[in-house]
């Protein structure tokens, strides 16, 4: 019987790489998206284009302009010399923002050593503009702790000290860059597992596979295996390009981190094979791993955070497996999450694996026909 | 390129050149993977107004490449072709727009209903809406379509979806009209009636029509004929004009007492007999040139009745096809007969195949209504009907593929419903598409079903090497199966289909498309398999096929309405205006012995 | 009667008419195929609906409520009156652990997100002016997310600063302070700018997808065969094709842009006859990509898969939507030109949230013009009435 098993696996693996097409799907747009997403999916900022305009003659303005034009994080665009040219810039996107510098500026913190500096947004892309406006504290922070040193002001009675854990430099490229491992993976695994039976009736083979003595859990762990072994595959080198391409730190165990892409790949498997059992044609195999995919990548944390959703999406995000394996990869990737305390994400991705196999196989039993 | 003015230029021309459509060396090939398929090999034809030419030949034999190079919508690679006075390739678009075209898989809007696909092509022809109401009734009244005006086009059956796309065609008439296997899968009632609308358009509005069909029995309907073989073209002329030649070759063999597949075996492998068919309880014989006067001495020993019978197209094709095979130097294939007598009778009180009231519904639509019959083990049972009379669904209900609704189906002995993986170890299922896995070669496709069937070791080496040499399959063995030609496909298919010894074959329509010889030696195999007490189930649409039948059931719209041997079919038919009954006359005598019947 | 004299009868009709006739037919069994078929009405208004939904729901970067840990060795009243802050703040939901060893505990099974940690010295370095450390220790695996919560302590603090200075009666000096204005966006709604970009995702894939599997349907069930052998032109096939789905395409945009509005509560400042223009030029553009990559296929199940693979992941991680265009590397950046919905991103952002402000909508519109004069272009050079 075993044997009988392994002809099917062979023969699923032969029909998936021998078609140049489902070949081309299965190696090409992974490893090209891993490489441009990698690079494009950031949301660190830098030449942000700004404009100056500065009223006040004196030199620290001018040294406080000279941060801004320092700063590998923005990128001056423009100098403006009256009011009515800052609305044209912002409103064109020319800029971002608009650093102004009041003419009572070096008069203000020379008598009070208190003076503005206004910075005008643009909030269109309000997240961008958060980012901006975190570097400009920076930079408005380090000119006033300069020149508080320089001009012997007391000193403050307390002080921020701010530590990041796991990422020092809030890259957030070692943010993206292990979700795309299990966004990719996830792609792959559903575009092979959906769409194998669809393929079979199509091409009729269905039919003379079911009248062989075949059983249906047999030809289901059949179909199940080749997207078990690209996906795993897949991942791995996804794994490796963002170890040594991307130069993301792995902290963690590569056991608790493959454990967790097994548990990740049984559910995906599952999912996919409920999709395959359920559609006769490859498009509606398509349609409905498009389907799932959508939700299951935007609702994953991959781009943005599950907290800042609202409740009832938080609690739907619960059903979703790439939702685990986003806190699994990112753990063991930067901050070195050991086994014992990823249990929590081992068990609801099992739970979601079997019960979507277990409904799979029931579905394929009773879509025979 | 104004339609109008195109419509001008045929008509001037058809008055001062006869030939409608005119192709003097025209080649085509394609690309398949990394062969080059040529599919017409330097075609010159002419075609003569006001007639039906009947373009015939096997699948792949170009016929769809020729028919969509008449419509312009292939340039041809080289060669000069002319359809109602314009260049196929200059004038593409002229051309297009005056010949009518149907193509294979007629291009009906299925979600559209039968009004509205008519609406779209006047629209498209430019029919002026005046016109309309008029030419509609006609049409419709023509196709027996009126009470359908507002079902969807997806919703009619095979024979209705054909003559509407006919319909859409001539809604405006073409001069010239293009139908590309329009009586493929449909009932032989409505094939008569496809004819018959052409025959009418033929007479009364003048319309050239090139036909081209699989059913060799057709060829009979035409004016003329073309037969075209693997991108050849084999012949043109009058339909008797490839038989005439062989008068008096050909005749019916009965010998009293003898299986008929017993009689075909021994009288095929003689090197008088060029071809050997069965025919009802007899053997239709087609004997080697100047054997005729040797007709009665063939078996000597025997007691034969021998009976001349009038050369058939089908045999000008077999006899031009083996004459090629000559020139070509290859032998004609010759299985080896089985020897001694079949036993008939001895074990035929056990059933193969029983099948118990059984139904089976989709929704609220029966599509098999209490269907009884059982099959003896060692039979040839064959089961015909048209395209969606319950066929296909009795079929797959027999393989487990499909559960019955209710109603008890035992196969080998062993309930279906139950059981279906033991029943399942005892067939061998061989499907319509010769469904294989394309992207495999030859060798993984039967290693593939060698282990599927739970074959090892050294059974398993065993058997695909029987396969290799039965089937003549060493020389494709790493050849992906996609790009084999049919006859190939069909053998390989046959072979995964045998490669575990089932006790029961199912074929479903295993012979579609491909060419007689090829037919010919594929009943054999079937003959030769039921001489091993192989019990037989097959499906098919070809009339004659239902002859090689020990037995046959015509199922119509869920029911069995005619059951028995060839012969006593046939004879069900027999009226004052028909003495002998073609299995196609009984067919129909059937279908409309049920339309008369009160209360349906 | 002979086949001259039918033919006679419609060759009267002239030209123009049967130019427009059998544009009739063909916009009208579009159109009935489309009402008959669920699935491309289900393409066209619920999917963006659903889309909009879990997009506009599921896609945000406003973090509020961020569990942080407060950690205080020592309870004084100054302790105290720095954490109350927290509390009474709704981007942070506040949590006493006891210990340091607790808090990293809590941070690194992602209880909480962020520890504010206050020493044992922290009132006796305060009342002696020795900058008493507050620190903070975010997680840092979402940058972005740590940034934001990096930005909300600094406001807290800020905010502490200054009324702990007041209350000393000190007046704090901070020699440059900064005042912040944010135009168009003064809440920071990340959902005022997503929102928008979705749309533009979601009208590509809706665009691009519809036309790709329609076209492709009809070689596919062998329809374009029969069209072809008619005297319809490749022109009047094209344009068939295009209005009604250009139609339906309006209207889920409209539907998108009436849940923008009332759904989630997205200012439209710009006129609303921009935004149809806009969207005109915009969906003829990915009705253009559809067409292209369905002439190219001519099979469903290919069109649908490259449909899917050049809409969906390149719309939305490189439109500018959600990740800045400004900061992807040149040679990437190139390629987001290729992209028309970064086009329409920003089109749509800046008509939504500032105006009409045409130096954005007029370069962003001539590319998306141009690119759709592209693809139908080339769709129209591609589809030939021939068969190879």
């Amino acid at each position: 019987m075993i044997s009988r098993i392994i002809a099917l696996v062979i023969k699923e693996f032969l029909a998936l790489l021998k078609d140049p097409k489902s070949r081309f799907v299965i190696i090409g747009p992974p490893v090209a998206q891993l490489i441009v997403f990698g690079y494009a999916a950031t949301y660190d900022l830098t030449h942000v284009p700004y404009a100056i305009y500065n009223e006040s003659p004196c030199a620290e303005a001018r040294a406080l302009a000279a941060r801004f034009r320092g700063s590998t994080n923005f990128s001056e665009v423009a100098r403006i010399t009256r009011d009515g040219q800052i609305a044209p810039l912002i409103d064109n996107r020319k800029v971002l923002l608009v650093v102004h510098i009041g003419p009572r500026f070096g008069r203000d913190l020379q008598q009070r050593a208190d003076a503005r500096v206004q910075i005008i947004l643009d909030g269109r892309d309000s997240n961008t503009a958060l980012l901006a406006m975190g570097y400009v504290r920076k930079i408005v922070n380090d000119f006033n702790l300069k020149w508080a040193t320089q001009h012997g002001l007391p000193r403050p009675f307390a002080r921020l000290v701010v530590r990041s854990w796991f990422n020092p430099n809030l890259l957030s490229r070692w943010f993206i860059v292990p979700g795309i491992v299990g966004l990719l993976t996830l792609v792959v695994t559903m575009l092979v597992t959906a769409l194998s039976v669809a393929r079979e009736r199509e091409q009729g083979t269905f039919d003379q596979l079911l009248v062989t003595p075949y059983r249906p859990w047999e030809i289901l762990i059949a179909k199940a295996v080749p997207g078990f072994a690209i996906g795993m595959l897949e991942a791995t080198l996804i794994i490796l390009v963002a170890i040594f391409w991307f130069q993301v730190p792995l902290m963690g165990s590569l056991p608790a981190l493959y454990t967790g892409l097994f548990l990740f790949l049984l559910s995906g498997i599952g999912v996919g094979l409920m999709i395959s059992s359920l559609s006769v044609t490859q498009q509606q195999g398509l349609l409905g791993a498009f389907m799932f995919l959508v939700p299951a990548i935007i609702l994953s944390g991959f781009a943005t955070p599950i907290l800042n959703m609202p409740p009832i999406v938080q609690k739907i995000t619960l059903v979703n497996p790439m939702r685990y394996f986003m806190v699994i990869v990112r753990g063991v990737f930067l901050e070195g999450t050991p086994f014992h305390l990823l249990v929590s994400q081992f068990w609801p991705l099992a739970v979601i694996g079997i019960a979507a196999l277990a409904v799979a196989a029931w579905l394929f039993r009773r879509r025979l026909y | 390129m104004a339609p109008a003015a195109a419509g001008d230029v045929c008509t001037d021309r058809v008055v001062s050149d006869r030939a409608v459509l005119t192709f003097r060396s025209i080649r085509r090939s394609f690309r398949s993977g990394k062969r080059c398929v040529e599919a017409l090999k330097d075609i010159s034809l002419r075609l003569l107004p006001g007639k039906v030419t009947g373009l015939i030949g096997p699948d792949g034999s170009g016929k769809t490449t020729l028919m969509r190079t008449a419509a312009g919508l292939l340039p041809p690679d080289s060669g000069q072709g002319r359809v109602l006075g314009m260049d196929i390739v200059r004038h593409a678009p002229a051309v297009q727009a005056a010949v009518g075209y149907m193509p294979q898989r007629f291009g009906l809007y299925e979600d559209l209903t039968v009004q509205e696909n008519l609406d779209l092509y006047a629209d498209l022809q430019g029919v002026p809406g005046k016109l309309r109401p008029e030419r509609y009734r006609e049409l419709m009244h023509m196709t027996g379509l009126e009470a359908f005006g507002r079902r969807p086009a997806g919703r009619l059956s095979g024979g209705m979806k054909q003559k509407l796309g006919l319909a859409c065609t001539l809604v405006h008439p073409p001069p010239l009209l293009l139908l590309d296997e329009p009586t493929v899968g449909v009932d032989p009632v409505s094939r008569r009636e496809l004819w018959q609308i052409v025959d009418r358009f033929v007479r009364e509005e003048g319309t050239t029509v090139l036909l081209s069909t699989a059913y060799l029995d057709e060829a009979e309907r035409c004016s003329e004929v073309i037969l075209l073989y693997d991108g050849e073209l084999l012949g043109q002329g009058p339909p008797a004009g490839f038989c005439d030649h062989l008068e008096g070759r050909t005749f019916v063999m009965r010998v009293p007492g003898m299986h008929p597949r017993d009689l075909q075996a021994k009288l095929a492998a003689l090197p008088a007999v060029n071809d050997a068919v069965i025919h009802g309880d007899g053997v239709r014989l087609l004997l080697a040139p100047q054997m005729s006067a040797a007709a009665d001495k063939l078996l000597p020993g025997v007691v034969a009745e021998l009976q001349a019978v009038p050369p058939r197209f089908e045999d000008g094709f077999v006899a031009l096809l083996n004459q090629r095979r000559r020139q070509a130097n290859r032998p004609p294939v010759v299985l080896q007969p089985v020897s001694g007598a079949r036993e008939t009778g001895g074990k035929s009180d056990g059933h193969a195949i029983e099948v118990r009231d059984v139904q089976r519904r989709f929704g609220n639509f029966f599509a098999v209504k209490k269907v009884n019959f059982f099959v003896k083990t060692g039979e040839v049972f064959g089961l015909l009907g048209a395209n969606g009379a319950g066929k296909t669904t009795t079929f797959r209900m027999l393989c487990g593929l499909l559960p019955p609704s209710a109603g008890k189906l035992y196969v080998a002995g062993v309930d279906v419903r139950r059981t279906a993986a033991a029943a399942r170890a005892k067939i061998g299922y061989m499907s319509q598409k010769f469904s294989l896995y394309g992207s495999l070669s030859v060798a993984q496709n039967l290693q593939f079903f060698s282990s599927a069937y739970g074959l090892k070791g050294r059974r398993r080496s065993e058997r695909i090497a029987w396969a290799f040499q039965e089937f003549e399959l060493a020389p494709v063995a790493d050849a992906v199966s996609a790009t084999l030609p049919l006859g190939y496909k069909q053998r390989l298919a046959l072979a995964c289909a045998l490669m575990h010894q089932p006790d029961i074959l199912f074929l479903d329509e295993p012979t579609s498309g491909v060419d007689p010889l090829a037919r010919r030696e594929f009943w054999q195999r079937i003959n030769l398999l039921a001489a091993r007490q192989v019990t037989v189930m097959v499906t098919t649409h070809f009339m004659e096929e239902a002859e090689y039948c020990d037995r046959l059931a015509i199922m119509v719209a869920g029911e069995i309405l005619a059951l028995g041997t060839p012969s006593a079919v046939k004879r069900r038919a027999r009226s004052d205006g028909c003495r002998k009954p073609t299995m196609e006359d009984a067919f129909i005598h059937v279908i409309q012995s049920r339309e008369m019947r009160p209360g349906i | 009667m002979t086949a001259g004299g039918r033919q006679t009868d419609s060759t009267r009709l002239p030209d123009a008419v049967r130019v427009l006739m059998r544009l009739r037919g063909l916009i009208r069994k579009e159109f009935l195929q489309a009402l008959r078929d669920p699935s491309s009405l289900g393409i066209a208004f619920v999917l963006p609906v659903v889309l909009l939904l879990i997009f506009g729901y599921g896609v945000s970067l406003d973090a509020e409520q961020v569990p942080v840990a407060l950690v205080i060795e020592k309870a004084t009243p100054e302790a105290a009156g720095f954490c109350g802050a927290f509390a009474h703040s709704r981007y942070f939901k506040p949590v006493y652990l006891h210990g340091m060893h607790a808090a990293l505990q809590a941070l690194a099974t992602h209880r909480i997100q962020a520890i504010v940690h206050l020493r044992q010295d922290f009132s006796r370095k305060l009342h002696a002016f020795n900058s008493a450390a507050i620190q903070l220790v975010v997680n840092g695996v979402d940058a972005n997310t740590a940034r934001i919560i990096e930005g909300y302590v600094e406001g807290v603090y800020g905010n502490w600063l200054q009324s702990h200075a007041a209350d000393r009666g000190l007046a704090l000096k901070i020699p440059v302070r900064i005042e912040q204005r944010i135009w168009f966006n003064s809440n920071m709604r990340s959902r005022n700018f997503l929102v928008p970009g979705l749309v533009a995702v979601i009208m590509t894939l809706i665009g691009a997808l519809l036309t790709a599997l329609l076209m492709a349907r009809e070689w596919e069930r062998g329809t374009m065969e029969a069209l072809m052998v008619t005297p319809v032109s490749v022109h009047e096939i094209l344009v068939g094709k295009i209005v009604p789905y250009f139609i339906l395409g309006m209207g889920g945009m409209a539907l998108s842009v009436i849940m923008a509005v009332w759904q989630f509560d997205v200012p439209l400042r710009g006129s609303a006859w921009v935004l149809f223009l806009a969207t005109a030029l915009f969906l003829l553009t990915a009705l253009g990509m559809g067409l292209l990559i369905s002439t190219a296929a001519r099979n469903q199940f290919v069109a649908g898969q490259v449909a899917i693979i050049t809409t969906f992941l390149p719309a939305f991680i490189l439109s500018g939507f959600i990740f800045d265009i400004g900061s992807i590397p040149p040679a990437i950046r190139a390629m987001t030109y290729l992209i028309p919905a970064r086009y329409f991103v920003a089109i749509l952002q800046t008509v939504f949230l500032a105006g009409d402000v045409w130096p954005v909508i007029l370069p962003n519109c001539l590319a998306l013009a141009v690119m759709g004069g592209i693809f139908i272009g080339t769709t129209r050079l591609k589809t030939h009435k021939r068969l190879d």
